[in-house]
């Protein structure tokens, strides 16, 4: 379960990460299936598995095996050093794994430092680029100070709780009014968590960094790394803070709210693809910070969900950007008549980031706005999340647009598309239809997924 | 009837899913229209068999219910009852003459093109016969991709920018209805399994205050008045219309605004009584107003299509403001309404796609005396225009004529207001067919000729049916008469 597979051999490394990992996934499958641990390791009650857990590291693990898939040789592109790029992917992978299972600050603490340092190396492996570089160190700084801020909620929440323990069970006492120690823990824990997911306003380092980075490695982080800062918020928050929670609900509440509004609404404005899913990507999380408001089983659930939904279609939409060398809206015009494949795979997973139903997309905001709405407090959010959905549809149908019903410009446009479909392989158009089919399937019958939660 | 896994509802959805889905593999371009007329006719069949049956659904199979998402209280449930039924032989009935009609129509890859109408049908047929909110909702949703993808790829010049505001206009209402689904989902009784249930007879026992109704219901009906339209969300219509490929426009205008009066019938007006007390009087008002509305500037129309499309917003003014009065009579007129309204609406389209095929332009000023040369077309488009003003004898009168009697009954002045759009209707519809069919010819419509064996076909058709629905409209209010009755004791 903790893949820190090091592969010596260049030539090999990918089907040895894909090997190792898929070794991971069903050792995982089988014990959620099983219901009982397989390994008794003892971590001194600091790292729990139960279904949840164990669901969603399966989710991460298959998200990142149908990533290594798609975008392997890709990512043999970037530079020399390819294995390099694999363990640093699979150290991240180890601390997603950490942030799910926790059950101290500590091991949060160290979980969310596994997945955020490696991914400084990645972003900034373009070494030749400048604005790999300057995402990198812009990254480092921004990152560096959340953990501070992080690491001093973590010792105001130790010093503030009656026990004197690090275990996120004893903050979880007592229904009465915060003690000042732990609230200021709280608030410090808040911030540097919502910058982890990018919410407004910590958001400010994702569109640079998106930007930066190469796209390989955005399509990672915009998916697995953000989905794992979503299950460290989710799981610290309810066990931590669950019995607290109106008396922050309603900063989470103006966070989610900030959060859709500002990513829709910059979305909307871009004019490179890459960027307008770092800001798109903004606006999922808005969507996703609804199962923190709400904290009910629907929005576990959802969650789940979403983290699947939105990972695969946007690795899919990535897979597909790589193969792009113009990122520009324009770029994608004509892309109907020369890679019908590609195109209409594309157009599945915009759909089921609008949101459309038939897709998982659908189904994971519809569990969502279900969570919110049982949740029953603070109403105006759930309005104001279907209207940012709907500013969604404008950007994600922008790209379709260009897809199908605009011509290919007389330009370079045109024969960056004859190197595209000199790139594709059929192996590559089959993963894509499968990912789209899997899509469909998810959105079909999501009980297909969430039901892995009721096995324990 | 049919074994219990297939039933009827089941056929009526997944035959033109399926056909369509097949359709995208038929390579060869007569094949694929071969194809989709075959399949829409034998649709059509399927759906003839349904209007025999009245009662006993289960026993009969028609209506099914599968757990769908059984933790949920969600099924795959479907049923035909009078609604329904009427609705889905409208779908079923106007596939095939839409298909045929425009059989000579070239479309560039026309298997996609076909592909998609035929997915729409399956999504309008799951629209008619769901009776699960989720289910509603999917299929409601479903029912508008394909259409958008019809109009923004074969549509006309301003295409893209008029279909999208068309997709985001609906889109933003239908996520409103979702948000409304889901909070009277959260105040249903359970099942077995969950604690609540998406069931339409789960939503008709919901516990909701007269308050929390209110809010509800402008969220529902948003949702359905941007698909109708009713005015004031009329705006995204008539430039989707004039845009779209006249085969999507028949579709869009003919069954896609039934979606939103269907809705109303079957989902607001049985949930939320009280608020519909309380807000019939601003609806009536809304829907009288754009009546009035969109008659006047029907008259002010140059453009063929964009006349049919604003006439068509007056006469669902109509059918919405009959909708709220609550009385059996007016109800009954609705549902023949509806099928009536489709009818004539579609022969419309199919006359003014003749026209713009045969000479390539649509402006009234530019057309006359098409009579002299194509004297068929223009006896059965006069047929059609007066049943467009509700005529006695034809469909239409039969409707109006009961929608008005419910009405009167409900309020004198909002029927005295309602009934000048019929004198405008008469002056619009009349003064077209003057400038274009009477008079000399002149150079443009010279090159005329009379229409097809096919097109005589469907317009004969059409004919036979706006007089059948005219002189012997009792089989309707026996199809259509217990599930309006079962609605309006709702509110006694």
């Amino acid at each position: 379960m903790f893949g820190g597979v090091f592969i010596k051999n260049k030539a090999m490394c990918k089907y040895l990460a894909i090997l190792g990992l898929l070794i991971v996934i069903l050792v995982n499958c089988m014990e959620l299936y099983s219901g009982e641990s397989l390994f008794a390791i003892d971590t001194n009650n600091m790292l729990s598995f139960n279904s949840f857990n164990l669901v969603f590291i399966t989710v991460a693990m298959v998200c990142t095996l149908i990533f290594f898939l798609l975008s392997g040789s890709d990512i043999e592109k970037v530079g020399a050093n390819v294995s390099e790029y694999f363990a640093l992917i699979f150290f991240v992978l180890c601390g997603v794994c950490l942030a799910a299972t926790f059950n101290t600050l500590l091991i949060l603490f160290i979980g969310i430092e596994i997945i955020s340092i490696p991914l400084y190396i990645l972003t900034g492996s373009d070494k030749r680029n400048l604005k790999s570089n300057e995402a990198a160190l812009k990254y480092f700084l921004m990152g560096a100070f959340s953990t501070g801020i992080m690491l001093m909620g973590i010792a105001f929440l130790y010093g503030g709780n009656p026990e004197g323990s690090f275990y996120i069970s004893s903050l979880n006492a007592g229904q009465g009014k915060m003690p000042v120690m732990i609230a200021i823990g709280l608030v410090f824990m808040l911030i540097a968590m919502s910058f982890k997911v990018s919410a407004v306003p910590f958001h400010f380092w994702t569109p640079d960094v998106y930007d930066g980075a190469p796209a390989v490695f955005t399509s990672f982080m915009a998916t697995i790394v953000k989905i794992g800062g979503f299950i460290a918020f989710i799981r610290l928050f309810e066990n931590s803070f669950g019995s607290v929670q109106p008396q922050w609900q309603l900063l989470i509440a103006i966070i989610t709210a900030a959060t859709l509004f500002i990513g829709n609404l910059t979305a909307v404005f871009q004019q490179s693809v890459k960027r307008m899913l770092a800001y798109s990507s903004i606006a999922q999380a808005g969507f996703m910070l609804l199962s923190i408001f709400a904290l009910n089983e629907a929005a576990k659930e959802g969650l789940i969900l979403y983290a699947a939904a939105y990972s695969l279609a946007t690795i899919g939409l990535f897979a597909i950007l790589i193969k792009m060398e113009d990122y520009t809206i324009e770029g994608f015009n004509g892309l109907g008549k020369k890679q019908p494949v590609l195109a209409v795979t594309a157009t599945v997973f915009l759909l089921s980031l609008t949101g459309i139903p038939l897709t998982a997309g659908f189904q994971s905001k519809f569990y969502m706005l279900m969570a919110a709405v049982r949740d029953g407090h603070h109403q105006w959010l759930v309005i104001f999340a279907v209207l940012c959905a709907a500013i969604s549809a404008y950007y994600y149908f922008k790209i379709i647009q260009a897809m199908f019903f605009k011509e290919v410009s007389l330009n370079t446009t045109s024969n960056n598309l004859l190197l595209a479909s000199a790139e594709t392989t059929s192996t590559f158009r089959g993963l894509l239809i499968f990912i789209a089919i899997l899509i469909i399937v998810l959105g079909l019958f999501p009980w297909l997924l969430t039901d892995w939660l009721h096995y324990q | 009837m049919l074994g219990n896994f297939i039933t009827l509802p089941h056929l009526l959805i997944f035959f033109p899913l399926i056909a369509g889905v097949i359709a995208f593999f038929i390579k060869s371009d007569s094949g694929v229209r071969g194809w989709s007329v075959l399949a829409s006719l034998l649709t059509l069949a399927v759906s003839l068999s349904t209007l025999i049956y009245k009662d006993n659904l289960e026993l009969n199979g028609l209506a099914y219910n599968y757990e769908w998402l059984k933790y949920m209280g969600a099924s795959f449930s479907v049923s035909l009852d009078g609604l329904g039924r009427v609705l889905t032989f409208l779908t079923a009935f106007s596939f095939p003459v839409i298909l045929i009609a425009t059989y000579r129509n070239v479309y560039p890859r026309s298997n996609v093109f076909y592909g998609l109408m035929l997915l729409s049908q399956a999504g309008l047929m799951g629209v008619f016969l769901a009776t699960d909110a989720l289910l509603f909702y999917f299929f409601w949703e479903l029912a508008l991709i394909p259409v958008y993808f019809l109009c923004s790829r074969w549509g006309g010049e301003r295409r893209i920018a008029a279909t999208f505001k068309f997709f985001i206009y609906t889109f933003t209402a239908s996520l409103l209805m979702l948000v409304g689904i889901i909070y009277v989902y959260l105040h249903t009784a359970g099942t077995p399994f969950s604690d609540h249930s998406f069931s339409i007879q789960a939503f008709h026992t919901a516990s909701l205050t007269p308050t929390q109704q209110s809010w509800l219901f402008w969220l529902f009906f948003v949702a359905f008045a941007v698909k109708m339209p009713v005015f004031p969300f009329h705006t995204w219509q008539p430039d989707t219309y004039e845009q779209s490929p006249t085969a999507v426009t028949m579709v869009l205008s003919g069954i896609m605004v039934k979606m939103g009066v269907f809705g109303l019938i079957r989902w607001v007006l049985p949930i939320f009584p009280a608020a519909v007390l309380q807000f019939e009087n601003v609806v009536i008002g809304l829907s009288v107003v754009g009546m009035i509305y969109a008659s006047l500037i029907a008259i002010r129309q140059d453009d063929l299509k964009r006349l049919v499309a604003y006439s068509s917003i007056a006469h669902i003014g109509l059918i919405s403001a009959a909708v709220f009065t609550r009385q059996q009579v007016a109800l009954e007129g609705v549902m023949i309404q509806m099928f009536s309204h489709g009818v004539n609406i579609i022969g419309l389209w199919i006359v003014i796609d003749v026209i713009e095929k045969k000479l390539g332009v649509r402006k009234i000023s530019q057309l006359n005396g098409i009579a002299h040369r194509a004297p068929v077309l223009t006896i059965i488009l006069v047929i059609i225009a007066l049943a467009n003003i509700a005529l006695p004898l034809t469909n239409a009168f039969v409707g109006e004529f009961m929608m008005f009697t419910g009405l009167f009954k409900f309020n004198g002045w909002y029927a005295a207001f309602a009934g000048l759009s019929i004198i405008l209707a008469a002056v619009y519809t009349l003064g077209m067919i003057q400038k274009i069919f009477y008079g000399e010819t002149n150079e443009l419509t010279a090159e005329m000729s009379d229409i097809s064996f096919n097109q005589k076909l469907v317009l004969g058709l059409l004919v036979l049916a706006i007089f059948f629905a005219g002189i012997y409209p009792q089989p309707f209010f026996e199809i259509t008469k217990d599930s309006v009755a079962a609605i309006v004791t709702r509110f006694k």
